[in-house]
């Protein structure tokens, strides 16, 4: 089963064409990272695929729910990490307040950050802070999750013990869709990897082939690696 | 008159004082508030009379515009309000001009919000009011609030502008104490008064500074 279709997208700013005719799909359960130099278009493709940025053409749909981990946390600061993880559940969804609360307190269990709920964000370190938003995000119960460069903003030890986190999440068998720079993760995480360059995708495979891929772009990416 | 007869005086016309205050406080900070989305608005037929409102009551005293609004109503339409609509007209043009500063600082505070916050409430599902009154509005008001402090300070002094309308609140009263006694010790009490309320005004509003001071 498909949790979300992207077909034929296209998105330009101010006349330059960021996403050209990209079309991908993603199973359920599947891991799909997305690699590429800087403004090939990854990022775009994840914002207009959750609808932050809206298509210029082509389309996107969706079985079931999705959640989003963004570069820079966007955690609400006034909010304890509890609440942070929670108060959608109970305010959004409208789930009970026990039983979120419950579920909040085991996915912050999850995380290793058990001993936080009542910290602000401020307090945590940012590997701890982008913990924290993977397990609001996973709070929301997706049938997909987003991952938009969840480490360039930390430093090497943060990023693995994030890193950590998300190769975790494996045994939960939800899709997750991972914009990253990390090679060496994605290459060992993800099910399906696709390089974009230039607003295309160039290339589409198991890590073996697409990292493996005599493609020019491919090898001239790889190689600053 | 002796000093303790002079500040029995002022103080029965501070209630007058604390009335204008208060009062302007409490019209003006909503209205603050919607003024300022109607200067972010994206529908120009909002934004531009909204821009020229705050513009002319920032650009223009707030004696001149005590006295249009208690005598415009006369001199423009020939309507007359009977003495009562003085301290309304009081009210109004306090509350007009205050609310023309605040949409300002509102502003300022909103637009300081990173978009991050925005795009993370709405993956979240919040509807756009949960966004802004759970999410952006407390954040908000923790950035202005030193400039608000500001404003509150000045609101406290500018209250003796009412004495253009021969209001009697302290100023006046004051004024005319020192007149009858030829004396003047009721400005200087008048004087102890208001650096009184502005230092208690103060200190609040740095306390609920250090409350806000949890995150950052």
């Amino acid at each position: 089963m498909k949790v979300l279709e992207i077909r034929n997208a296209e998105k330009s700013f101010d006349g330059t064409p960021v996403l050209r005719d990209v079309s991908l799909s993603v199973e359920a359960g599947e891991i799909l990272s997305i690699i590429g130099p800087s403004g090939s278009g990854k990022s775009t493709l994840l914002r207009c695929a959750t609808g932050l940025e809206k298509l210029d053409k082509g389309s996107v749909s969706f079985q079931g729910r999705f959640g989003m981990v963004f570069q820079q946390f966007n955690l609400f600061p006034h909010w304890t990490v509890l609440r942070n993880v929670t108060d959608a559940v109970i305010r959004v969804q409208k789930r009970p307040r026990e039983e979120a609360l419950q579920e909040g307190r085991a996915l912050l269990a999850r995380i290793g950050l058990a001993d936080k709920e009542q910290a602000y964000p401020c307090q945590l370190s940012g590997g701890q802070q982008q913990r924290v938003a993977i397990a609001r995000a996973l709070a929301q119960n997706p049938d997909l999750l987003f991952f938009d460069e969840p480490t360039s903003a930390l430093d090497p030890e943060l990023t693995q013990e994030v890193l950590r986190v998300i190769r975790s999440l494996k045994e939960l068998r939800i899709a997750m869709v991972i914009v990253t720079h990390e090679m060496a993760f994605a290459r060992e995480v993800s099910d399906r990897v696709i390089f974009m360059a230039d607003g295309r995708i160039q290339e589409e495979g198991t890590p073996e082939t697409v990292f493996a891929s005599e493609n020019q772009r491919m090898r001239a990416f790889l190689s600053q690696f | 008159m002796s000093l303790l007869q002079i500040v029995a005086e002022l103080w029965q016309s501070f209630g007058v004082t604390l009335q204008i205050f208060l009062v302007t406080l409490i019209l003006s900070l909503p209205l603050g508030l919607l003024v300022s989305f109607g200067r972010m608005s994206g529908n120009p037929l909002l934004r531009y009379p909204v821009s020229a409102y705050i513009s002319v009551m920032r650009g223009t005293p707030l004696m001149l515009q005590l006295i249009v609004v208690y005598f415009g109503p006369y001199y423009l339409f020939g309507i007359s309000f009977g003495p009562a609509y003085r301290m309304t007209a009081v009210f109004i043009a306090f509350a007009v001009n205050y609310a023309a500063y605040f949409a300002e600082i509102f502003r300022s505070g909103i637009q300081s919000m990173p978009k991050g916050q925005y795009e993370a409430a709405r993956l979240l599902g919040y509807s756009r009011s949960q966004t802004f009154f759970y999410i952006i509005l407390p954040q908000v008001i923790k950035r202005i609030l030193p400039s608000i402090t500001n404003e509150v300070i000045t609101l406290v002094k500018d209250t003796a502008f009412a004495f253009t309308l021969s209001v009697m609140e302290m100023f006046t009263k004051a004024k005319a104490l020192a007149a009858g006694q030829t004396s003047i010790l009721p400005l200087f009490v008048a004087g102890a008064f208001y650096y009184i309320f502005n230092y208690a005004v103060a200190y609040l509003f740095a306390y609920g500074e250090k409350k806000l001071d949890y995150y950052q």
